[in-house]
């Protein structure tokens, strides 16, 4: 059995690491509502352009000589993955969440015999995935310096995305973030977004007939990057509300369990310490009958 | 109110005005500036540099837009843009800043045509508003 001495200084680091954990998660939750709330306001620009975007599509005619970030480049050989987590950790299932959901994509990629090229926004997904993933990752960003998820952050990536995409160094591209569903259920996603899927696009019932200034292609040409960069920016706000959920509810978790870890230290040092007691009594007691 | 319509403009961190009682508005489209009043046709345009101007009654509303989209149909007008300010909330710091960011980006030898006739006509807006 441990010594007394021992099981006080364990007592008295588990309670400090509550302490930290407890905070943390305090931290987190004040986070949270901001990022939460950044994430719900910024959902009306992505839907808008996402369903202006839709309608433009319905309106073209000519398919074959659509854009190519709508269209794509014709072939299926080369997928670049983004794959977006967290700069920091102690946030429970998080990131491996992404990189497992990832990981999966990866291997279908790989088996297809088609080739792999990673982007890993975050430092954590880059950790993760280097070991087994290292000659496919062609790019890490991370914004550490950044407080604030922003807009500007999200056009970089974007620019580079598409930058890319017109070299031709890839044929179809997949984001890979966690959509925020409330503090305890992140759904990590995949969403393919170059070149662009437009889902239903069956129901025809709702096309409108609109008047373009300048023409279809232009306005495509011109919106399509753009959306991308929208596209990306959503995904870092669901992301940055998901880190801070997840933070609090595996730091809420972590709290608790060191609370429990007190008690069954606490009740252990008062049991060794009550045999101390009782040993030394015996002791005193067995040395005064023998005088 | 019957000849007032809704507006909407929304920029990527949330949605920066929502009125349902405006008469008019006058966009900078590409291709020039555009009143847009009730029952106008369905339309899809896109946005140069220039000024938002919404009228509400008797209200006007300057706006400052960098570049945006906008979507008419059923009454209802989006406007979705990157960066925008309120022309009374600006200060002139920022003015200078921006009319610096854009003298910067034209100095850039492989502008296309287009890109380049954007920098000069915020240069040319903000110049106005300074």
């Amino acid at each position: 059995m441990a010594s007394l001495d021992d099981l006080k200084k364990r007592i008295t680091s588990v309670k400090s690491t509550q302490k930290i954990t407890k905070a943390m998660k305090m931290v987190a939750a004040a986070k949270l509502r901001k990022a939460q709330e950044s994430a719900e306001k910024g959902r009306p620009y992505s839907d808008k352009m996402h369903n202006i975007i839709l309608n433009l599509s319905k309106n073209i005619n000519d398919k074959e000589n659509a854009p190519k970030l709508l269209a794509g480049s014709g072939n299926d050989n080369v997928h670049l993955c983004v794959v977006m987590t967290s700069d920091r950790g102690l946030c429970g299932g998080f990131n491996s969440n992404i990189t497992k959901k990832a990981k999966s994509y990866f291997k279908k990629i790989l088996d297809s015999g088609k080739e792999l090229k990673i982007v890993t926004v975050g430092s954590k997904g880059f950790d993760q995935l280097k070991r087994a993933y290292k000659e496919h990752i062609i790019e890490n960003i991370s914004f550490k310096e950044s407080k604030n998820v922003n807009y500007f952050d999200a056009d970089k990536v974007g620019k580079m995305i598409i930058e890319k995409f017109e070299k031709g160094e890839f044929d179809v591209c997949t984001i890979f973030f966690n959509k925020f569903k409330n503090v305890i259920t992140q759904i990590p996603q995949e969403q393919q977004i170059i070149p662009l899927k437009s889902e239903n696009s069956d129901d025809k019932n709702d096309v409108m007939n609109y008047e373009f200034e300048p023409e279809e292609d232009e306005i495509l040409n011109n919106l399509l990057p753009k959306n991308i960069s929208t596209q990306i920016f959503k995904a870092m706000l669901e992301n940055s509300a998901s880190e801070q959920g997840s933070r609090m509810s595996a730091m809420d978790n972590a709290t608790r369990n060191a609370g429990e870890m007190v008690e069954k230290l606490t009740i252990e040092y008062n049991r060794s310490r009550q045999a101390a007691i009782t040993k030394e009594l015996i002791e005193i007691i067995s040395g005064a009958e023998s005088l | 109110m019957s000849d007032s319509f809704n507006l909407e403009i929304v920029n990527p961190e949330k949605l920066f005005l929502s009125l349902d009682n405006v008469s008019e508005v006058v966009v900078p489209a590409f291709e020039g500036d555009m009143g847009i009043l009730k029952d106008h046709i369905s339309i899809i345009s896109f946005l140069k540099p220039g000024i938002v101007k919404v009228f509400t009654g008797n209200e006007v509303k300057e706006l400052y837009v960098e570049d945006g989209i906008i979507e008419f149909s059923e009454n209802s007008l989006s406007i979705l843009t990157s960066r925008i300010i309120d022309i009374k909330e600006i200060k002139k710091d920022d003015l200078s800043s921006m009319i610096n960011e854009a003298n910067e980006a034209l100095k850039d030898e492989n502008l296309d045509d287009q890109k380049r006739f954007i920098a000069n006509q915020k240069i040319d807006v903000l110049n106005r508003l300074n």
